[in-house]
C-alpha cells in the first residue's frame, strides 16, 4: 500500500514504480532491426518454443524505470547512514577516480603476469599497509568479504591444528558481546559452538573464558570494539590464557574503524583479524558496491594462509597460485576464491590510505569515535543508555525510556523514515534489549549530527503523548509499513503472471 | 496428573510420564514478536540440560531454545514447520516444539513451577 492519495500513485515526483514485467507492452522495443534473413532453422527440438519472456519496452522507459529504481535507493550519498556496526561512511571521489583508471579498471584476471605488473604491486602495497597498520606478520587479501574472512581465519586455524597433530579440537567460545557471524562461521566449519555471557558492564568475562579453556579448545573468537560499541579491555590477558591451551584468538575486525592507528592488532596477541576494507577503507557498500575482507595473520599462522600469495623479488611481481616450498607456501590451506579478491575495492581502499596517510587514518578514528560519543553524550538523559560511557565509534541506547508509552524500537525506526534518515540498526546486539545502535563515522559533519539528535529528541518527546502516529509511520515514504511477518513467512522470490 | 516447569531461558516443559512435552513461553512468544521460522531437533537426537536444543526466528532475532532436561527426543510439532505463526497464538499450547524422554527427572527439581517464574518475570520488568 502506498501513502499516497493521488489518482496517480505519484506523490509529487516520487514515482510509484511498478516491476518491469508490469511495465510490459508486447511489442514494443528499444532498438529497430531489420528482419532477419529467412534460413532454415537447425535447432529441431532446442529451439525455444515459448519465447524468453522478456518485457517490452522502449528505451525511454527503460531508462526511466532504472533511474526511477536508483532515486528509491536512499545510500551515505543522499543523507545520514548511522546504521550501527555497518560504517557506512562517505567514500571519496577520488578513490572511484583511481578504480576508473583502464590498467586498475580493465585487467583481466587471467592475463599474463607480465601485463599487470602494477595491480599486482597495488594489491602487495595494500598488503604492506594492512600488515604495518595492524603489526601482523601476513594478510590473506581474497576473501570477499566479513563472514568469509572470518572463514578463512578460521580454516587457517584449522590448518594449524591439523598440521600441530595432537587430538581433534571442536571447541570454539564466542563471547555474547561477539558478532553474530562468529558463531555461525564456527559452526559452519563444524565445531561446537559455546556462548560466554558478557560481564554487566557488556565485556567479555576472562574468569568465564578461563574456565572454559582446554586442550579441547580451537579457538576464541571475538569482536574488538565489540558490538556494544566498547573496547575490550582484557583482550591480552585472554589472548595469553588462550595460546596457554594451545588455542588461537580470532578477532572479527568489522569495527576496525573505531582504533584504526591507534592499536596496532598483534600487540593484543591476536592470531586472525579480517578488515572489512568495505566499511574501514570507504568504498561503497550496503546495497552498492561489492565487500573484500582480507585477514591479517600472526607469525603462528602465517604458513597456513590460503592462496594465491604475491612475492615481490628480482624478476618482478610474481603471483603463486600453488602450494609450493621455495615460495613459502608449502602448507598453504588452499584457496577461498578462484581469482585474487576484489581488486576494485583494493584500488579504492589503498587510494584511501595514500590520500590520508598515517596521520589521516589516526585522526579518522579519533573522529569517528568522538562523533559516537557526542551522540550518547547527547542522547543519554533522553534514551537509557546500557552501558556506561565513553563508547568507542557506535553509541547503543535500549528501549527502557519507552516503557509505558505504548512506542516500540521499531516505532522510533520508522518514525525516523519519515524525518528524512537512513534508521540505526534496531535488536542488535542481542544482548541490549529493544537496542538501538548508532553508528555516525567520522564523515558526518556536527550539523548533521545535531540534526539527527535534536529529531531523536523530538521523538522521544512526541512517543509520551502520541503513540497513534508512531504506530502509522513511516506515512511519507513511497510505502508505508511492510509486513515483514509475511515476507519471512511466505516470500515471493519469483515474479509471476 | 502432569506438571508444567519452566527455566530461566523461558522454555517450559510439560511432564507426561516418562516424556516432557517442550516449548517456549508466552513472554518469549511475545518479546521475540512474531515468530517466522522454527528449526527442531529430529526424532534420536540427545540433547542436554542447557543446551541448544531448537532454534526459533522472529522478525527481530534467531533465538537458541534451550532443552530443559537431558533425554532423547521421541518427537516433534511438525505442524509448526509450516505454521510457525502457532507459537504466536497458543505458545504454551499448540504451540509446542517437541517432545523428550527424561532421563535425569531429578533435573525437573531445579526448574520453577508456574507460581516461581510469574515472580521470576516481574523481577525481570
Amino acid at each position: 500500500m502506498t501513502s499516497a492519495t493521488t489518482i496517480s500513485g505519484h506523490q509529487g515526483l516520487q514515482m510509484d514504480e511498478p516491476l518491469i514485467f508490469e511495465l510490459d507492452s508486447p511489442g514494443s522495443s528499444g532498438v529497430d532491426l531489420p528482419p532477419p534473413p529467412k534460413v532454415k532453422s537447425r535447432l529441431g527440438a532446442v529451439a525455444a518454443r515459448n519465447g524468453v519472456g522478456l518485457p517490452g519496452l522502449s528505451e525511454p522507459e527503460v531508462v526511466r524505470h532504472y533511474t526511477r529504481l536508483s532515486q528509491k535507493n536512499y545510500a551515505i550519498d543522499s543523507g545520514f547512514y548511522p546504521l550501527g556496526s555497518c560504517t557506512m561512511k562517505h567514500n571519496p571521489r577520488l578513490n572511484e577516480k583511481m578504480a576508473r583508471l583502464p590498467g586498475f579498471a580493465d585487467v583481466h584476471p587471467l592475463q599474463p603476469v607480465s601485463t599487470v605488473q602494477g595491480a599486482l604491486e597495488l594489491i602487495d602495497t595494500l598488503a604492506g599497509w594492512l600488515k604495518t597498520l595492524t603489526g601482523m606478520k601476513a594478510v590473506a587479501l581474497s576473501p570477499a568479504a566479513g563472514a568469509h574472512g572470518e572463514m578463512c581465519g578460521m580454516m587457517a586455524i584449522a590448518a594449524a591444528h591439523e598440521h600441530r597433530g595432537g587430538p581433534a579440537r571442536k571447541r570454539v567460545l564466542v563471547p555474547e558481546s561477539a558478532h553474530g557471524t562468529n558463531p555461525a562461521t564456527a559452526a559452519a566449519l563444524g565445531m561446537t559452538v559455546e556462548a560466554i555471557p558478557a560481564t554487566e558492564d557488556g565485556r567479555i568475562d576472562l574468569p568465564a573464558f578461563k574456565a572454559k579453556l582446554g586442550f579441547d579448545v580451537a579457538a576464541v573468537m571475538l569482536t574488538n570494539p565489540n558490538t556494544c560499541g566498547l573496547f575490550e579491555r582484557e583482550v591480552k590477558a585472554l589472548a595469553d590464557a588462550v595460546h596457554e591451551a594451545g588455542a588461537f584468538l580470532y578477532c572479527d575486525g568489522a569495527n576496525f574503524n573505531a582504533i584504526i592507528g591507534r592499536v596496532r592488532v598483534a600487540d593484543l596477541g591476536v592470531d586472525a583479524m579480517h578488515i572489512n576494507l568495505h566499511k574501514t577503507f570507504s568504498t561503497p557498500h550496503g546495497g552498492g558496491g561489492p565487500g573484500s575482507g582480507p585477514v591479517v595473520f600472526s607469525e603462528a599462522l602465517a604458513p597456513f594462509i590460503p592462496l594465491p600469495a604475491i612475492i615481490h623479488d628480482d624478476d618482478g611481481y610474481r603471483l603463486i597460485e600453488t602450494q609450493d616450498d621455495d615460495d613459502g607456501t608449502a602448507l598453504a590451506f588452499g584457496r577461498m576464491k578462484a581469482f585474487h579478491g576484489q581488486m576494485g575495492v583494493f584500488v579504492r581502499a589503498l587510494a584511501y590510505s595514500l590520500s590520508h596517510g598515517a596521520d589521516g587514518l589516526y585522526q579518522a578514528s579519533a573522529d569517528a569515535v568522538l562523533s559516537a560519543n557526542y551522540i550518547l553524550a547527547k542522547l543519554k538523559d533522553t534514551f537509557n543508555a546500557p552501558f556506561e560511557g565513553p563508547c568507542m565509534h557506535e553509541a547503543l541506547f535500549d528501549d527502557k525510556s519507552l516503557k509505558g508509552t505504548g512506542v516500540s524500537t521499531l516505532d522510533i525506526a520508522k518514525a525516523l523514515i519519515d524525518e528524512g534518515f537512513h534508521p540505526m540498526t534496531v535488536y542488535f546486539p542481542l544482548v541490549v534489549h529493544g537496542a538501538m545502535l548508532i553508528e555516525p563515522t567520522e564523515s558526518e559533519s556536527k550539523r548533521s549530527i545535531d540534526q539527527f539528535i535534536a529529531t531523536m529528541k523530538g521523538l522521544a518527546e512526541r512517543a509520551k503523548t502520541d503513540a497513534a502516529s508512531f504506530h502509522a509511520a513511516p506515512t511519507l515514504a513511497p510505502r508505508r509499513r511492510l509486513d515483514e511477518t509475511a515476507a519471512a513467512r511466505k516470500p515471493i522470490l519469483k515474479w509471476k503472471k | 496428573m502432569s506438571q508444567i516447569k519452566f527455566t530461566k531461558d523461558h522454555e517450559w516443559i510439560r511432564v507426561e510420564g516418562d516424556t516432557g512435552v517442550v516449548g517456549i513461553t508466552d513472554y518469549a512468544q511475545h518479546a521475540l514478536g512474531d515468530i517466522v521460522f522454527v528449526e527442531l531437533p529430529e526424532v534420536g537426537r540427545e540433547i542436554t540440560q542447557g543446551n541448544e536444543a531448537a532454534v526459533v526466528e522472529s522478525v527481530k532475532a534467531a533465538s537458541e531454545v534451550y532443552a530443559p532436561v537431558d533425554g532423547e527426543v521421541t518427537g516433534f510439532n511438525e505442524a509448526l514447520v509450516d505454521e510457525p505463526a502457532q507459537v504466536n497464538a497458543d505458545a504454551e499450547g499448540s504451540g509446542w516444539f517437541f517432545k523428550v524422554r527424561i532421563a535425569n527427572p531429578a533435573q525437573l527439581d531445579g526448574l520453577m513451577d508456574k507460581a516461581a517464574y510469574q515472580t521470576y518475570l516481574e523481577g525481570l520488568a
